[in-house]
């Protein structure tokens, strides 16, 4: 009977049986339905044995059939064949024995030693019976019993397979001795001539060895060049080894020092505001955690949101433009001193911004402008500075082109001084004015000041990371001028379904749908200047922060698209799925883009570098924490917009989210831990430490000792 | 391109491209809203208590959690009885010269609506005891405890306004805990968050995306669910237990209203609300307001009468509609 044939039959009988079980329950079981004690289970588990003992038997089969083929008597001819052909593959070795052996012949006859004992195994074959299904199947002691009847069985089978196989290996080697006995017969026939010219050749070329030096010369080893970097450290690395920084050595001190402020100052307020983050984020699950007013529930909110805002990213990305805007024009920065006024005041704003609001004191509710505009002038003015310096550094640029960093970061400060000033003069912010605005201003600090000035940065350090161009030049500026258009009409898709006129909440939702073309024209160039760089991620630890800023940058984006239309913002709006899509958005593209910068550029900076174990530490839990953070309460949010949606309590949505409010908090602890190593990171590389330098010190002893030798010169 | 090497030319290509859109989508409209809307005539002004109230709700970041819109779909018909209109917002001008607008439409719903609160939750007592701390009344509540706005007395004197709070949320503090000024302000602010009435003869404006109409079944389908209604609207006073909060709201639990023969006045105090016993807070017309029908009342009965060890005797939609009727009428009068 062929294989093929006991297969199908084997399936086919297989099939009939589990529908023979199956039925009843076919009707009626799901997914969830599932549980180990129902009979469903019962016929799965019977199931799988059934497909063990089938797939031992095929196997079997096989075997059997091998042996039966090695014991059909053989002709001369094929005999003959074997034989031959086993000459022709002796190795070296082997060759080399035969010919002494040929040497000797005629004194010696040689003696085979066939040791043979073969002990037939006894088999066993033990027949499964099936057992009948029957009403006892769903009583949960039958279904243990028969497990456990089970086990044993299989274990049986076990054995016997183990046994079969060990008959098989004992026929097939009994086999194989028969044969050598032939073959050394053969051997000892085979005429002198034979041996010496064809078998002797082919022992020499089997010998062949290559001498190892055949590319690389003979002469000793030297890097004239200075290319090579050794690492002097042995033993397993605990993280993988990535490349160090390059030292950059013209870069303005002064402008080193301004830059280092920035970014230092930035790490402060992540670390504060994300510690107030958190708190909040504890306080869904533990609402009684403390009453004091200052620390109450509504006051630290917008103190986490702007102090991250204006405080972290702000400042991050200002001190990262610092040092992109004078590196792509050529050219020194303008006015150093505008940019220390810039830092001061942008500073003095956040804190004052977050005094205020603790204190009660904020702009009447509208979210992210919740500073007062006294406060919100010190931050404007530090922004205005700023575009005052890099316009007059672009100005004296001594390359031809504006690179396109210097659009992206110079439109996102002209355009965040716009937004500002429409958001806070009072003359268009009574009744329904007021909420117009407020949408636009939202989504426009987003989009066009912290996306905007961030693909910049983005634009300057991918290319410089990866060593190579960015991909489309043309990419970049049709990205930049349909992000002007497209995300200028989105503002208020926050306010769908409100009393905001129709037409304007149908041109934001058609402007969300458009932001599909900057997207995927700014994804595209950047995947694209991957392409072929791709193994630089291993050795790279600020790439694989860029590739992350990348992968948000496109499904966090897209997501905003798909959260705009009216039919998903009927279950969305309102609910947490808001907040997830922010974080995984300013979190997933701007962090990640600037931290992939700042770990860029400060090594270039200060010749220090972070530990690779902590860096590592950073990313993986800021990925996983966010991760973390964001599914659960997408999930969540999603059932509550359905249970809000047919009309249920809205205290039940309360409960129903209390098991996402705690995932988040776990992943929110977890980013605020990575952000403890990034601060860490910080201190490795901008700390001076006073650590002796011994080959450093000894070449400066000499140069001491020889000036003083000879003072004149 | 000429125009992107000179960054004069390019800057402000940018910068007139992003503020013509700007004027286009926000300057513009923002105006013509601002300019074109007229409250309603029925619309009342805050009073001075509840414009302080309104700047405490404005202080403590309240609008983080409760919107004050109510949408035109269907899951909000639960807020009010007829969508915000651009009106209900055209008389809130700047606070002052430090603070801007307060519309305080929101932006999530972690907590309720508040647009029609002052008739939804008309009840001081309940609103004060919810304040001191929310889990008092809803043990589910995340809301935030607003003990500051609260102070302890020993012996309060007759003028002060005494809040009924268990002994285990006054963490050890002797006393009897009394209603501040500020809390006052902010509950008149929360009293006077209702619904202005359409003037005659104008129809609300739809509620959109209807969910499938499942409560308007004579013959077919289920009736609506009793548990979910109780839950909904009167839960957060008379607890899910129908024990109700001693010396504020009283129990339902072996209630005479609730087990007696007078099914008229059972029916009336839902639809048009009751304060006959000086030891409880007033009950809003919490029928009315919610525009119950006499399926949602009957069953409400039914599970009031039916759960917590009551066991009283089940009424059909078709007797509560008469009396239905007939309260309306005596309301009316």
């Amino acid at each position: 009977m062929k294989p093929s044939k006991i297969i199908t039959r084997a399936l086919l009988l297989l099939a009939a049986s589990l529908l023979k079980v199956l039925p009843a329950k076919a009707q009626t079981a799901t997914p969830s339905d599932f549980s180990f004690s129902s009979a469903a289970a019962l016929t799965w588990v019977l199931f799988i044995v059934l497909l063990i003992v089938f797939f031992a038997a095929l196997v079997l089969k096989q075997k059997v059939n091998g042996i039966k083929d090695s014991n059909k008597v053989k002709t001369e001819e094929e005999q003959k064949r074997v034989l031959q052909a086993h000459t022709r593959n002796l190795n070296s070795k082997q060759i080399g024995k035969l010919s002494d052996y040929k040497k000797r012949k005629s004194i010696n006859t040689i003696v085979l030693l066939v040791i043979l004992s073969v002990f037939p195994g006894t088999s066993m074959w033990a027949q499964e019976t099936s057992k009948p299904a029957d009403s006892l199947l769903n009583e949960t002691g039958i279904i243990i019993t028969i497990i456990l009847l089970l086990i044993p069985i299989l274990f049986a089978i076990i054995f016997l397979i183990v046994k079969v196989i060990n008959v098989v290996n004992q026929t097939r080697n009994q086999q194989n001795l028969e044969e050598a006995d032939r073959l050394a017969a053969y051997l000892r026939t085979l005429p002198e001539e034979e041996i010496n010219t064809h078998l002797k050749r082919r022992k020499a070329a089997l010998d062949y060895r290559l001498k190892q030096d055949e590319l690389s010369g003979n002469q000793p080893a030297e890097d004239e060049k200075g290319l090579l970097q050794v690492n002097g450290q042995t033993g397993l690395p605990i993280v993988a080894l990535k490349k160090k920084a390059l030292p950059r050595p013209n870069i303005d001190p002064e402008l080193s020092r301004l830059i280092l402020w920035y970014l230092g100052c930035a790490t402060f307020w992540l670390l504060f505001g994300t510690t107030i983050g958190e708190y909040v984020g504890i306080k869904f699950v533990a609402p009684d955690a403390d009453h004091v007013s200052w620390l109450s529930f509504g006051r630290l909110r917008p103190v986490h949101t702007n102090a991250v805002f204006w405080g972290w990213a702000s400042l991050g990305m200002l001190g990262l433009g610092y040092y992109v805007v004078p590196r792509v024009s050529n050219t020194k920065l303008a006015n150093i001193k505008y940019g220390w006024w810039a830092l001061w005041l942008i500073n003095a704003a956040v804190i004052l911004g977050t005094v205020c609001l603790m204190a009660g004191i904020n702009n009447g509710g509208g979210e992210y402008r919740e500073y007062v505009w006294p406060v919100t002038l010190l931050f404007a003015i530090g922004v205005v500075l700023t575009l005052i310096n890099f316009l007059q550094t672009i100005a004296r640029r001594t390359t031809k082109e504006i690179y396109i960093s210097n659009w992206y970061i110079v439109a996102a400060i002209i355009f965040a001084i716009v937004i500002t000033v429409v958001a806070y003069v009072p003359y268009w912010q009574n009744g329904l004015g007021e909420t117009i605005i407020q949408g636009y201003y939202m989504h426009q600090g987003v989009g066009m000041w912290f996306m905007l000035f961030t693909l910049g940065i983005v634009y300057y350090f991918l290319p410089q990371q990866l060593n190579k161009p960015i991909y489309s030049y043309s990419l970049g500026i049709l990205a930049f001028w349909t992000q002007i258009l497209f995300y200028t009409l989105i503002g208020t898709h926050h306010f769908v379904f409100s009393s905001i006129p129709w037409w304007l909440q149908t041109v934001a939702i058609v402007g969300s749908a458009g932001m599909v073309i900057p997207v995927i024209a700014g994804t595209t160039n950047f995947i694209m200047t991957f392409k072929g760089a791709w193994y630089k991620i291993k050795d790279s630890y600020t790439l694989p922060f860029f590739l992350v800023g990348i992968i948000f940058y496109f499904t966090g984006s897209m997501q905003g698209t798909a959260e705009a239309f009216r039919s998903t913002n009927l279950i969305w709006h309102f609910t947490d799925f808001t907040v997830a899509h922010s974080h995984l958005t300013m979190y997933g593209i701007i962090c990640f883009f600037l931290w992939a910068g700042i770990y860029a550029i400060i090594p270039r900076l200060t010749g220090k570098e972070a530990p690779q174990i902590t860096i590592g530490a950073h990313f993986w839990l800021a990925l996983i924490g966010l991760m973390f953070y964001t599914i659960p309460l997408m999930y969540g949010s999603t059932l509550k917009g359905l249970l809000w949606m047919q009309g249920k309590p809205f205290i039940d949505g309360v409960v129903l989210m209390a098991p996402y409010w705690l995932w988040r908090a776990i992943g929110g602890s977890l980013m605020w831990l990575s952000h403890l190593f990034f601060a860490y990171n910080m201190y490795k590389m901008l700390a001076r430490r006073y650590v002796v330098d011994v080959r450093e010190t000894a070449i400066q002893k000499l140069d001491d000792t020889s000036s003083s030798a000879h003072p004149i010169a | 391109m000429k125009l992107f090497d000179n960054h004069k030319k390019l800057f402000s290509t940018a910068t007139l491209f992003f503020v013509g859109l700007t004027i286009l989508v926000a300057i513009m409209p923002a105006i013509r809203n601002q300019d074109n809307n007229q409250p309603l005539p029925g619309a009342q002004e805050l009073s001075p208590e509840a414009v302080k109230g309104k700047a405490l709700f404005v202080a403590n970041g309240c609008v983080a959690c409760h919107t004050q819109q109510v949408r035109n779909v269907d899951m909000d018909k639960m807020w009010g009885s007829r969508p915000s209109l651009a009106a209900d917002y055209a008389d809130i001008h700047r606070i002052d010269v430090w603070r801007n607008t307060a519309t305080l439409m929101g932006t999530e719903r972690t907590g309720p609506d508040l647009t029609d609160i002052g008739n939804r939750q008309p009840s001081k007592d309940w609103n004060l005891v919810h304040l001191y701390n929310p889990r008092i009344v809803v043990k589910e509540s995340i809301m935030p405890a607003y003990p500051w706005l609260f102070a302890i007395k020993k012996e309060p004197s007759k003028s002060d306004i005494v809040v009924n709070v268990p002994a285990q949320y006054l963490n050890g503090q002797e006393g009897k805990v009394v209603a501040t000024k500020e809390a006052m302000y902010l509950i008149a602010y929360l009293q006077s968050l209702k619904q202005t009435k359409l003037p005659d003869g104008t129809t609300a404006p739809a509620f959109l995306y209807k969910r499938e109409e499942k409560k308007v079944t004579g013959a077919s389908g289920a009736e609506p669910d009793g548990k979910a209604i109780f839950t909904a609207n009167c839960q957060s006073c008379h607890q899910a237990n129908g024990e109700g909060l001693p010396g504020a709201f009283p129990p339902l639990k072996g209630s005479p209203v609730v087990l007696g023969d007078d099914l008229e006045k059972y029916v009336d105090i839902i639809m048009n609300g009751y304060d006959a016993r000086a030891e409880f807070g007033v009950m809003p017309p919490v029928g009315t307001n919610m525009q119950f029908t006499e399926h949602e009342v009957a069953a409400l009965i039914n599970y009031e009468r039916t759960s917590w060890g009551n066991n009283g005797k089940k009424v059909t939609p078709e007797e509560v509609k008469k009396i239905i009727d007939f309260v309306k009428l005596k309301a009316a009068k």
